[in-house]
């Protein structure tokens, strides 16, 4: 089960990473929300994993631990703002750049050496 | 009067000058000369018991709990330096007086001199390494404005800039070598790194802090083959050379190898080092000085060749050459003083410092002329003059040393050769500049300087010859007490008296005279071969390195800093797997000793059909309509996840806020192009397949190594306090709304700001809105369908009832203020699917800024409630009520912190997803709205 669940929390970063390497906004937001899944499910495991048990009191003999639970629940929340954040500045910078690249202009060839153009002595 | 005040007085004398200054230039010379004439007579109240043998030390608490003091500490050696520092300053500022021209700015000057003086003051006093690295810094900078002072002038800047880098790079050396010292011996105060000799000097790592040590010494007094500054920093008005180049700045490196001397010395590689580097730059400068036309050019090889003597002497293995030493210390400052002075005179009176124009000056400044030929048969070590003592006891010393075994025979001969050239130079100063025929083709008709501007040289040469003549009487007791705290006590005898019979020593300084005069003599062939060599100007090699230096760093700069976003993240991928990689190589195993769980076919099923998903957004995602689908599969078999993982609260969570994300990034999409042209290159890919895969592996490798470990966790105590402290079964929303409130309230807040920023994004967004999808297809005609209209319609009432109820559960079932705000929104946002914006706008009069800002406000005012009750800000209260017909209900202040949480997560959700649908339509938001 452990291995399974790390298997999985695995390949959500990889994705995640992967799409965040792109140069386009919208992949970008894509991999983010990847990647704020395997972020969550990581400290979510912090807790360790239990079936069958409950952050309540009272119904169950077995209790998981709380706080991790909480720490992600806020997290949900707030990735969410993040990524609502992030694709309406992807939106602004293509109104105002006229493209979605996520440098806001056409990449230089990515492998060609790029001159120095500033700090001349 | 305590020691503290003598730097704090001469700080205050900072300012007096900028003050003065519009009182004319005497009146701000005068005032300017208060502080330190205050500060120099606190200091003569104090000789006394310092001469006695006593260290007065003081210190002040400044941060204890970091070990810092601000400390000050009087001895020997720093009441000598002091006195230096401050005498010889006072005539600078009488001799600046009349040098300075009407057109430079005085009370500058003046300024920068007495925070010149304040820094150098303090490195002598400090009694804490750090303390007198600061000062050692003060010390680099402030001596940089003096030496730029003429600022228009390029060699000034030039110069400036050359002795800050040299001697701020010396700093920075040092400031290692000292903390180094300091993690030896477990403390910053000088008393206790004193006492440590040999726990610091048997440690491995002494070396490295000796040569660091050296690096700041050596550069700051021009040691070769860092000397190469100290002759561009004569671009300085020429009191500044005096007084940088005699009795200050170049005599901090000298002073701290003195200081550092019961510390560092007394190891074969100390003295290697030391007497090899001072012996090499004592003959360069006595050599190179020869050839200088310019006054202030020989005298600045002269003072690397001074610097050279005093270092070599510091490096020698016996007590007697560091009395000699700290001697020499004090006699070069006064002739060298004086030397600068009478060459600023001749600069001021003739015009020109080109020992090629000027000769024969002695018919038109005759008293000037002796004033200098004094101080430079001083500086030849010409009997009855203070130079000749303390060079003769280096002669002396010479004789004794064993440091380069059987080749140690050359030390006296090389010194003796250092000495004929001394001679020579100092020949060449007098013979060439007051005699030798008539001045050619200079500026000005020369003639003796104003009364007063004589008066500092006066005294110098008076002391030269007063020191000469009666040495032990003059300073015999002050030279005792320097020499004893830089010998720790350890006095050897010795005899300051000016003759010593027919010796050796003396045999030596008759033949540095001797062969100086034939070296003189024939200068003109000396000069002619030397003319052979291809002079290099350090200036110009510095800039070069310099520039190089710029241009490897810009380029280094440049490429890791392009403006694109891929290289940086891929750069901090890198460096993070980097890190993180090599403490998990230390790592055994990463499977720890928890017993693991079993499988069944569903988690196989979930985990299968979540992988999938996920690698087809990966694979899919230039498709953007496409890859946004199956990302949501994701986030549904993560909300599953969280359900089958004890986890109730975080599934509701994860769902709502899926419904929500998906809802948004659909909406963005309509602004967005639809697919995403493949132009990454193939190499590209794989550098980026690469980095992924190896962090999704470090990343599972932890998370593995984690949760197969045992660990002892926190949540007792909120499982424990959970009911009787806070008044609820739910813990996770007892944590949110009660234990860690103040981490809720923030991320409300944090949330509110995300949507209000979202907002004014775009209020001004100017976006072309595409008619047609990217096929050509126009847009449904059907905007609104009817049996989507109707049913969401009906839902509304039943969605809202269903957030009221997990709202007011959730402080002891699975809900909470979250979850219900997001299931809120999500019905909300269903009508605005459902019936478009022109409908809901006179339907749903609610203004979402306003509701973030009451959310906000609420939980705010719920915490400050509680300082009502005198409890600390978010102490929660709850009780339990027995209401006739429904029972015993329990009311807590946290549902109101709840409450708002709920509004703050309504707003913020609305205000971004609302706003954004608006953006088609004529309710589209504007910069006023």
């Amino acid at each position: 089960m452990e291995a399974l669940y790390v298997f999985c929390v695995g390949m959500l970063t990889f994705c995640g990473i992967f799409l965040c390497l792109r140069g386009r906004t919208f992949p970008v937001v894509l991999g983010l929300t990847l990647l704020s899944y395997a972020v969550n499910l990581f400290l979510f495991s912090s807790g360790r994993l239990q079936l069958d048990g409950a952050a309540i009191l009272g119904i169950s003999d077995s209790y998981t631990d709380p706080l991790p639970q909480a720490l992600v629940l806020t997290a949900i929340v707030i990735g969410f703002a993040m990524i609502a954040f992030v694709v309406i500045l992807a939106m602004r910078a293509r109104a105002d750049l006229g493209n979605d690249f996520v440098d806001g202009r056409e990449p230089p060839d990515a492998d060609q050496a790029i001159k120095p153009t500033r700090g001349k002595v | 009067m305590s020691l503290f005040w003598i730097p704090v007085l001469l700080l205050i004398g900072v300012f007096v000058p900028l003050i003065t200054e519009r009182f004319g230039r005497t009146a701000c010379a005068f005032f300017t000369m208060l502080a330190p004439a205050l500060a120099l007579t606190q200091i003569a109240t104090l000789l006394p018991e310092v001469l006695s043998g006593q260290t007065i030390t003081e210190s002040l608490a400044w941060i204890p709990a970091v070990g810092l003091t601000l400390s000050l500490r009087l001895d020997g050696l720093a009441i000598m330096f002091a006195m230096l520092i401050l005498g010889i300053g006072l005539l600078i500022i009488l001799y600046a007086r009349y040098y300075l021209s009407d057109k430079d700015a005085m009370g500058r000057f003046y300024a920068y001199l007495i925070l010149f003086m304040t820094a150098m003051l303090s490195i002598v006093l400090s009694n804490n390494l750090l303390q007198l690295w600061m000062a050692w810094e003060v010390t680099s900078i402030s001596s940089f404005l003096l030496i730029g002072f003429w600022s228009s002038k390029s060699e000034s800047r030039k110069g400036a800039r050359m002795a800050l880098t040299v001697t701020g790079a010396g700093g920075l050396a040092l400031l290692a070598g000292l903390l180094i010292i300091a993690d030896i011996v477990g403390s910053y105060d000088l008393g206790t790194v004193l006492a440590s000799g040999n726990m610091i000097r048997e440690h491995a790592m002494y070396p490295v802090a000796l040569i660091l040590v050296l690096l700041g010494a050596f550069t700051k007094s021009a040691q070769f083959p860092f000397h190469f500054w100290l002759p561009h920093a004569m671009a300085a008005p020429t009191p500044v050379s005096a007084y940088l180049h005699s009795a200050t700045m170049v005599k901090a490196g000298i002073f701290l190898l003195a200081r550092m001397y019961p510390v560092l010395a007394g190891t074969e590689l100390w003295f290697l080092t030391v007497s090899l580097t001072g012996l090499a730059t004592l003959l360069l400068g006595a050599y190179v000085a020869l050839f200088k036309h310019d006054l202030k050019g020989l005298l600045a090889y002269s003072t690397i060749s001074h610097l050279g003597l005093i270092t070599l002497l510091l490096g020698m293995d016996t007590k007697l050459a560091a009395v000699a030493a700290v001697f020499h210390i004090m006699n070069h400052a006064i002739f060298k003083a004086s030397l600068f002075m009478a060459a600023g005179i001749i600069d001021h009176e003739s015009g020109s410092r080109d020992m090629r124009k000027l000769n024969g000056l002695w018919r038109y400044m005759p008293y000037t002329a002796t004033l200098a030929m004094v101080a430079a048969a001083s500086m030849a070590g010409i009997p009855l003059l203070n130079g000749f003592l303390s060079k003769e006891m280096f002669f002396a010393e010479t004789l004794h040393q064993v440091a380069l075994g059987s080749l140690s025979w050359m030390i006296p001969v090389l010194a003796t050769l250092g000495g004929i050239f001394s001679v020579a130079y100092s020949l060449r100063f007098i013979h060439d500049v007051f005699f030798n025929g008539e001045p050619i083709d200079i500026p000005k008709t020369p003639h003796e300087p104003p009364r007063y501007m004589k008066i500092p040289v006066e005294i110098l040469v008076t002391l030269c010859l007063l020191v000469g003549i009666f040495p032990s009487f003059m300073i015999g007791s002050l030279l005792q007490a320097a020499s004893s705290s830089v010998l720790d006590g350890q006095l050897p005898e010795y005899s300051l008296s000016i003759w010593h019979g027919f010796n050796l020593p003396l045999l030596m300084s008759f033949i540095a005279m001797t062969g100086g005069l034939l070296v003189y003599a024939y200068r003109s062939r000396l000069y002619r071969f030397q003319s052979q060599f291809r002079e290099t100007d350090a200036k110009l090699i510095f800039e070069g390195a310099v520039q190089a230096l710029v241009r490897q760093a810009t380029a280094l700069h440049e490429w890791m800093a392009n403006g694109s976003l891929q290289r940086y993240v891929a750069l901090l991928l890198v460096l993070t797997l980097i890190m993180t990689a090599s403490p998990l190589m230390e790592l055994n195993s990463a499977a720890g000793h928890l017993p693991l769980q079993d499988v069944n076919g569903i988690e196989i099923t979930a985990a299968i059909l979540l992988c999938i998903s996920a690698l087809a957004t990966v694979i899919l995602h230039r498709q953007r309509m496409v890859a946004l689908i199956t990302l949501s599969v994701v986030g549904l078999i993560v909300s599953i996840t969280f359900a089958r993982f004890s986890a109730p609260d975080l599934a509701l969570t994860q769902l709502a806020v899926e419904v929500v994300t998906v809802i948004l990034l659909m909406l963005a999409l309509f602004f967005l192009p639809q697919k995403t042209k493949n132009e990454s290159s193939p190499r590209r890919v794989v550098r980026d397949l690469g980095i992924a895969a190896a962090c999704g592996g470090v990343i599972a490798t932890i998370n593995y190594a984690i949760i197969t470990r045992p660990f002892e966790s926190i949540s007792e105590f909120f499982l424990a306090n959970s009911k009787t402290g806070g008044g609820g079964t739910n813990v996770v929303n007892v944590i949110l709304v009660d234990f860690r409130g103040f981490d809720t309230l923030g991320e409300i807040t944090v949330l509110g700001i995300a949507a209000l920023g979202i907002f004014k994004l775009i209020a001004r967004m100017r976006l072309a809105m595409p008619s047609a999808d990217e096929k050509g297809r126009p847009w449904s005609e059907d905007r609104h369908p009817l049996i989507l209209a109707m049913i969401s319609q009906s839902l509304l009432p039943l969605a809202l009832l269903v957030s009221a109820y997990i709202f007011l559960r959730g402080h002891n079932m699975p809900g909470g203020g979250f979850i219900a705000g997001l299931i809120t929104s999500v019905a909300l946002i269903q009508q605005y699917i459902a019936h478009g914006v022109d409908w809901i706008k006179p339907r749903i009069k609610v203004d979402y800024q306003w509701l973030i800002a009451s959310g906000v406000l609420i939980a705010a005012l719920t915490g400050a409630g509680s300082w009502l009750f005198g409890k600390p800000f978010l102490t929660s209260w709850f009780d339990y009520f027995d209401i006739p017909w429904i029972g015993e209900i329990e009311l807590a202040s946290a549902i109101l912190f709840d409450l708002g949480v709920y509004l703050t997560v309504v707003g913020a959700t609305l205000l971004i997803l609302a706003n954004l649908g608006k953006l088609t339509t004529r309710y589209r938001p504007t910069v006023e709205e």
